[in-house]
């Protein structure tokens, strides 16, 4: 092991970032946190260019045993590697987003942020049960802080929403990974991901883990807190949490419940399905009814990450790697849409649709990539938005048509709210004078959401990309799977070339 | 002399406690000071002479007591949860008439009964020290003798107490009556033998728990938790939510895994139960208190809850996970009682309401960053040290079987999550100004600092060492 150990380093330095931050003025903390988070995105690209996707599963492994069943054991596959490169993305844009818009005890907020991103690398780099389970719950505290200290009014109510939710939703997971490491004798992710539970067991670890997961994601009825954290948030904790924060469900579904359980998961298809189906419709509803900007893209996240679920549990190629292709597409749009949200919050200080209109008028780069953005989230071809949700319905399709029908309205609402948004607020004449006098957008806004708008255009064009690295992670999969995949109703059939076939098969048997 | 060699800590302890009551009875208010640092000195120097027969002799004076590893642990939380509460009051009695020097004392005489309950193996040797520690404790809890909440707090104490050690007499005498032995090995053997049919025997055990369950504050003895913390002058509330308990925690543990070992059947419920329901009760409890020492109760008794869990595994993994639970534990409640003894109006008068706290990270972030750090590891959130034991003592539940304990418990961690955030809500998110005063202790501020490093994530490390002597400890009683 003379290599560098580059994912220690990958969570270590915003770590030792975050400290020094605490202990420095406002200006030099946010250099700070600029600077580490643009290591990390660097050290995120190397890692990208030196990943081989078709070399071991597993690479960059290390491993420090801590002693008493736990170890420092890092690892990524393509498909950590993929969410781990949206995260340190991410980062810096989000640092960017509060360069101004934080004026209030800016050293601290860096630190949170910063031991946020830590804890996010370390959630998708860890091969230990229980350092996952480290990592996935220490989010909560830094997350609660940044809602709670810089949030909107009701700040304090969110913050308690999110931390106790998501707190419930994980200890029982917890109990479940105690009963695994238990029964498997190991806390080995890799080891555990090739282990076979017995079938009545599964069904009771993947509902604990579903609990996790499901909260985390957010699926109906469990999303309530998604919209309360989300306005109160600040802009950048909204696009981390919309960004990144929501994709741990997601990676938990493919890494924990698939690969583990996967009798259990088969099990639990059509109840998946069918909260992913109410899910994509009512929350669709409920979005375009939103007053709050804000809110109704944090409804508009409940309705995409139902189409990971539906995804994920299709059982087949195109629905895992779209639900895949959905997250870092949905991690990319609603995060820019938050952005886009604060770019104007930071100027006239409301949230409300009415307080707009016109802004094409006055802001037209804006309104442009406004306008990408929403047509990114509503799946035009040639965004990232169309290739996730393509492939996801396709997939989805193949397990089971009418959650494919059910899905797809998903799609018309979601052209229906965010077409809708974007009318009221860029076009037509301004509502209010305040809204009127807006200017265009600065430097600075156009280096945060330039990127990203790079990056969605790129995944649409060109997804292959992105589809490359984790690839062979879905063959594995999808051959720990395919034993218990649930039959499709499709029931595809080879055409016979006799049209009377039927007729003949009795006689078949004389 | 080589019987005396395994008791060494605890001579030394003795010795040094007479002396320093001659001092302190002499050298009146005078010497204070000194008494202390002396105290402290004598707790040091019984926890360094553990090394050696204290800890392997085994059995001595024909088995009133044992000197083992699972001793010689609970010894070393005893011996310097001790010392941290004579440190912890420097400087806190002086404000007032009283004098401190009988103080550090007391609280040598209560951790020399602490030390002879946790390496207890007959009846007899476990009630002299259970009463010798409480009888420490009662005059501790009404030190302040012209404060009425104090008294009231010593009296409530002392008549609760005395009916608790009462139940348990009456618990030793019918196991004495249906066994015919004080000795653990004996009664072990008598349930062995003779099975938890006999009536005799399960009140036995029925009323000695009982007794225990009083002295670690569990629920549904746990009523003089809340009021004597509260009145007790705060130095002695750290001592009471440490080392007594640790002390009161491992004889429980002791008597019900050697004692009555093969009657596991019979208490495990009992001890269900009372888990529970101080996990509950202690969570539920907490919300609406507004003074800190009160809510710092509530939690010393959720806390327990935890601790019980991994007894109700009843193996030698689930004694292991109540050692380490209990030293974790200390370390925690302790750093937080001392960030609770900084807490001084500007005239440098002791405050105990938490809204006192209100914009304390924006005044002294160090400080509030402490407390944080205090409870977030009390409510068991990761990546804080204090998960690391709840996880233990639910690894030992679900590995017995008891998963539907275990899955019971972990979702009292939730409930009890919302007071603990509500302290770090108040500092972080509430403005309120300079309220409290600053504190200049170098002392305890270390003493703070070292707390909280050790239950920060940093305190991972020592996982590996830890859990290799708690294994080691428990397999000792086994």
């Amino acid at each position: 092991m003379t290599e560098l150990p580059l994912l220690t380093l990958l969570i270590g330095i915003p770590l030792i970032a975050g400290l020094v931050c605490l202990f420095v003025s406002a200006n030099a903390a946010r250099w700070t946190a600029l600077i580490a988070t643009l290591i990390d995105f660097a050290i995120g690209a190397y890692l990208w260019a030196a990943f081989d996707p078709s070399g071991p599963q597993w690479q960059f492994v290390e491993n420090l045993p801590l002693g008493g069943g736990i170890s420092w054991a890092l690892g990524i596959d393509g498909i950590a590697l993929v969410l781990i490169m949206l995260s340190v993305f991410l980062m810096p844009i989000c640092i960017g987003a509060s360069w101004r818009a934080i004026t209030k005890r800016v050293p601290e907020y860096m630190a949170a942020f910063l031991l946020m991103e830590a804890l996010m690398l370390g959630v998708f780099a860890a091969q230990d049960l229980f350092l996952f389970y480290v990592f996935f719950e220490g989010g909560l505290i830094p997350m609660y802080l940044i809602i709670g200290i810089w949030g909107g009014a009701e700040r304090i109510k969110a913050s308690y929403k999110f931390f106790l939710y998501t707190l419930f939703g994980s200890v029982l997971m917890l109990i479940a990974m105690i009963y695994m490491a238990l029964e498997a004798g190991t806390t080995s992710i890799p080891a555990l991901m090739a282990y076979d539970f017995p079938v009545d067991a599964q069904k009771w670890l993947w509902l604990a883990f579903f609990a996790s997961f499901a909260v985390k994601m957010p699926m109906w009825p469990v999303h309530t807190w998604l919209p309360d954290a989300h306005v109160q948030a600040p802009t950048a904790g909204s696009v981390i949490l919309a960004g990144v924060l929501l994709k741990m469900g997601g990676y938990g579904f493919i890494r924990f419940s698939l690969p583990m359980f996967p009798e259990g998961s088969a099990m639990y298809v059509p109840f998946v399905f069918v909260l992913s189906g109410i899910a994509v419709v009512y929350t669709s509803l409920v979005a375009l009814v939103q007053r709050d900007m804000k809110k109704l893209i944090a409804y508009s996240s409940v309705a995409h990450m139902a189409f990971v679920t539906f995804g994920l549990f299709a059982f087949n190629r195109q629905g895992i790697e779209g639900a895949m292709i959905v997250m870092l597409s949905h991690g990319l749009v609603s995060g820019a849409l938050f952005l886009v949200v604060g770019v104007i919050y930071d100027r006239l200080h409301t949230r409300e649709i009415e307080a707009y209109g016109g802004l094409s008028n006055n802001m037209p780069g804006y309104a442009l990539l406004f306008m990408l953005f929403t047509m990114a989230s509503v799946g035009l071809p040639g965004t990232s938005g169309f290739v996730g949700e393509f492939l996801s319905l396709v997939g989805t399709y193949k397990a089971s048509s009418w959650a494919a029908i059910v899905a797809t309205t998903g799609i018309i609402l979601g052209a229906a709210y965010m077409l809708w948004l974007y009318w009221r607020i860029a076009f037509g004449v301004a509502r209010t004078e305040g809204a009127a006098a807006m200017k265009d957008l600065d430097m600075r806004e156009w280096w945060l959401l330039g990127p990203i708008a790079a990056g969605v255009l790129w995944m649409g064009v060109y997804p292959e990309s992105f589809l490359r690295p984790f690839r062979a992670d879905v063959d594995r999969l999808l051959e720990r799977v395919e034993r218990a995949a649930p039959a499709g109703d499709m029931a595809l059939t080879k055409g016979k070339p006799q049209p009377q076939a039927e007729h003949h098969a009795p006689e078949a048997g004389h | 002399m080589n019987q005396f060699a395994p008791i060494l800590p605890e001579l030394i302890v003795t010795v040094g406690a007479i002396a320093l009551m001659m001092v302190a009875a002499f050298g009146g208010r005078r010497s204070g000071g000194f008494t202390s640092w002396a105290s402290v000195a004598v707790l040091i120097a019984a926890t360094l002479a553990l090394v050696g027969p204290p800890t392997n002799a085994g059995g001595v004076f024909g088995g009133l007591i044992t000197a083992d590893l699972f001793g010689s642990f609970g010894k070393v939380i005893i011996f310097i949860a001790s010392a941290v509460s004579i440190i912890a009051a420097h400087g806190w009695f002086e404000r007032d008439t009283e004098h401190s020097a009988e103080y550090s004392v007391l609280i040598l005489f209560s951790a020399l009964g602490g030390a002879v309950m946790v390496s207890a193996t007959s009846l007899v040797t476990l009630y002299v020290g259970l009463e010798l520690q409480s009888l420490s404790a009662y005059v501790l809890a009404s030190y302040r003798r012209t404060d009425e909440r104090s008294a009231e707090a010593g009296l409530k104490y002392f008549v609760l107490g005395a009916l608790a050690s009462g139940i348990l007499l009456y618990g030793i005498s019918l196991l004495y009556g249906f066994t015919g032995t004080m000795n653990f090995n004996g009664i072990a053997a008598a349930f062995a033998r003779e099975g938890t049919s006999s009536l005799g025997l399960l009140f036995g055990i029925v009323f000695v728990l009982a007794g225990i369950a009083f002295k670690i504050s569990a629920v549904p003895f746990h009523m003089w938790t809340p009021d004597v913390y509260e009145g007790a002058p705060t130095p002695v509330t750290a001592f009471f939510a440490s080392a007594p308990k640790v002390a009161a925690v491992l004889l429980g543990t002791r008597i019900c895994l050697d004692a009555l070992g093969p009657a596991t059947d019979a208490w495990r419920q009992i001890v269900i139960f009372a888990a529970l329901a101080s996990i509950f009760l202690g969570a539920v409890a907490a919300f609406g208190q507004t003074n800190i020492k009160r809510l710092l109760a509530y939690s010393s008794i959720n806390n327990v809850g935890f601790a019980l869990v991994g007894l109700a595994a009843g193996t030698p993994q689930g004694a292991s996970s109540v050692l380490f639970y209990m030293a974790v534990y200390v370390v925690m409640t302790l750093g937080a009682f001392l960030c609770v003894l900084w807490m001084r109006d500007k005239d440098g008068n002791p405050v105990e309401d938490i809204a006192a706290l209100s914009g304390l990270s924006q005044t002294r972030p160090a400080y509030a960053a402490a407390i944080a750090i205090f409870m977030f590891s009390l409510a068991g959130i990761p990546p804080l040290f204090g998960f690391w034991p709840k996880l233990l003592v639910f690894q030992a539940a679900v590995n017995s079987g008891l998963v539907a304990l275990a899955v019971a418990a972990i979702v009292g961690t939730v409930v009890g999550a919302y007071y603990y955030l509500r302290i770090v809500k108040v500092m972080y998110f509430d403005d309120g100004g300079e309220q409290l005063g600053r504190v200049r202790q170098p002392v305890q501020g270390t003493l703070i600092f070292l707390s909280a490093f050790a239950v920060s994530p940093l305190g991972y490390l020592l996982i590996g060492p830890l859990q290799s002597i708690t294994d080691r400890a428990a397999g000792s009683i086994f």
